[in-house]
């Protein structure tokens, strides 16, 4: 196992398989959210928010869920940098083969922009969760369990910030453009693909992206929209 | 049907003296140039006219000229081997070009492929990367029968693809990373198809990717840039054979 870790295949595995993590991290974090659409009293999204809060397990896998995070952003600026180093000299004829949008040719451009967003994210809601409070994250009784009312946080941001809602829009948007690219481009990294089944992996991949740009986006929408 | 004629076109090409030179573009003016030449016999149309006035002709790489044999090169228009697919420079030819059209002209920008002169590079480096692993070891005697080892005519035909592989540094030149990683797929692949090649598997596969590293070429992204500049269309699910070959080796170390 000697150098694998500065191999450059080696350094990629890191990528793929922190990105697995974060994605199947995104598909309960968009099902606990959705709550938020399919419940207008809030309680189904509020014991949601309660469960994730005091569930053992979650208490568990919440400080590898941020290992995740970091080893997924360093590495990806450690990676970029060695990547850029290899082309000393550019083309002034730039590169005409790729259209300048595809996801796959600014996977690092995306990252930066959605960890700009995360760290927005984590100080519109779970700082304030966590850590300083809100004057709306009263005390409220459900189901007989007392808890925080995390869906006055969330619903006010939302209905009363029309900039939030397009910024929030936004990252649904660029974290499904994102994985459109990284899903699939992580099977192929740790070898779990072939002729026929890159072809399946790139289909499921534009198919999760689509769903977390939607997804995501739609709570936002939701909010304004309705409210 | 005759060929059409461009009456006038521009080559902005990158002159470099030496290795160590400051290099800089130079734009010529070429005249009546049949769309019917090759883009080659257009650089040697244009190499006669700087000769014929005074001046050093245009250093560029050809040999075969018929597309086998890896020896061209050149970054045309933002296109590696010109904006045709599946060909190299030597088989492009100036009928996908216009009238008065600049035709920009660059060399590989592979940090690992530096600069001879002009808009020849040195691409020892794939051959560095071959003779780490890119072969299988056979001792000397009788010629062994050809069906005694039986072989899936699909692995054949899959090996058969990734030898297709002409070492041109069309997928390291055109990949945003300079990467050489198709390169190295095709290499791997063509001996991790057939039962020759697995004696020495783990071996190859670990030896030509720290060669690899080691010569500063840079990491794939899946871009699939590669695929697609590669005049012989080798697919990317090589490079998926390849990490694949790579972590098997490296995770029974």
């Amino acid at each position: 196992m000697s150098n694998f870790l500065s191999a450059s295949i080696g350094r990629k595995v890191f990528m793929s398989l922190t990105g697995l993590f974060l994605i199947s991290f995104l598909f309960v974090h968009l099902t606990l959210n959705l709550f938020l659409i399919f419940d207008n009293s809030g309680n189904l999204f509020n014991q949601a928010a309660h469960f994730m809060a005091t569930n053992p397990i979650i208490k568990i896998v919440e400080p590898i869920l941020a290992l995740g995070f970091i080893i997924h952003i360093i590495w990806s600026g450690w990676i970029t940098l060695e990547n850029m180093k290899a082309r000393p000299q550019g083309y002034a004829s730039g590169d005409q083969l790729l259209k300048w949008w595809a996801p796959s040719k600014n996977m690092f451009i995306l990252g930066a922009m959605i960890l700009v967003f995360l760290v927005l994210h984590l100080f519109n809601f779970w700082v304030k969760i966590k850590f300083t409070g809100d004057p709306l994250l009263g005390q409220i009784t459900v189901a007989g369990a007392e808890m925080e009312n995390t869906y006055a946080l969330v619903s006010n941001l939302f209905i009363h910030y029309p900039l939030y809602d397009l910024i929030y829009v936004l990252g649904g948007i660029l974290v499904g453009l994102h994985i459109s690219h990284g899903f699939w481009s992580a099977f192929q990294t740790i070898g779990l693909s072939n002729i026929n089944w890159m072809k399946r992996l790139k289909y499921i991949a534009n198919l999760i992206g689509i769903v977390f740009a939607v997804g995501f986006s739609s709570i936002p929408l939701y909010f304004l929209i309705k409210f | 049907m005759a060929d059409k004629i461009l009456n006038k076109i521009y080559v902005k090409v990158w002159r470099q003296n030496s290795p160590k030179a400051k290099g800089r573009f130079e734009t010529y003016t070429v005249e009546n140039i049949s769309q019917g030449t090759s883009f080659l016999e257009m650089i040697d149309i244009l190499n006669d006219q700087l000769i014929l006035g005074g001046k050093d002709p245009i250093a560029f790489d050809h040999d075969c000229r018929e597309g086998i044999c890896g020896m061209c090169s050149l970054y045309i228009n933002g296109h590696a081997h010109g904006p045709d697919t599946m060909v190299t420079t030597c088989q492009l030819h100036m009928r996908r070009f216009n009238e008065g059209q600049t035709i920009t002209v660059e060399p590989w920008r592979v940090g690992a492929f530096p600069v001879i002169k002009d808009v020849m590079v040195d691409r020892t480096a794939f051959e560095k990367i071959q003779q780490a692993g890119g072969f299988v070891s056979v001792n000397t005697g009788g010629v062994p029968d050809g069906n005694t080892i039986p072989i899936f005519q699909d692995d054949a035909e899959e090996a058969m693809d990734a030898a297709a592989c002409i070492g041109c540094g069309a997928c390291a030149a055109t990949c945003k990373n300079s990467s050489a990683m198709l390169f190295v797929a095709a290499k791997v692949s063509q001996f991790a198809k057939l039962p020759q090649g697995q004696v020495e598997a783990k071996r190859r596969a670990k030896a030509m990717v720290a060669k690899m590293d080691e010569l500063g070429f840079g990491g794939c992204t899946n871009t699939g840039a590669c695929e697609l500049a590669c005049p012989k269309s080798i697919s990317i699910a090589h490079i998926a054979r390849l990490n694949r070959e790579y972590l098997v080796a490296k995770l029974s170390d």
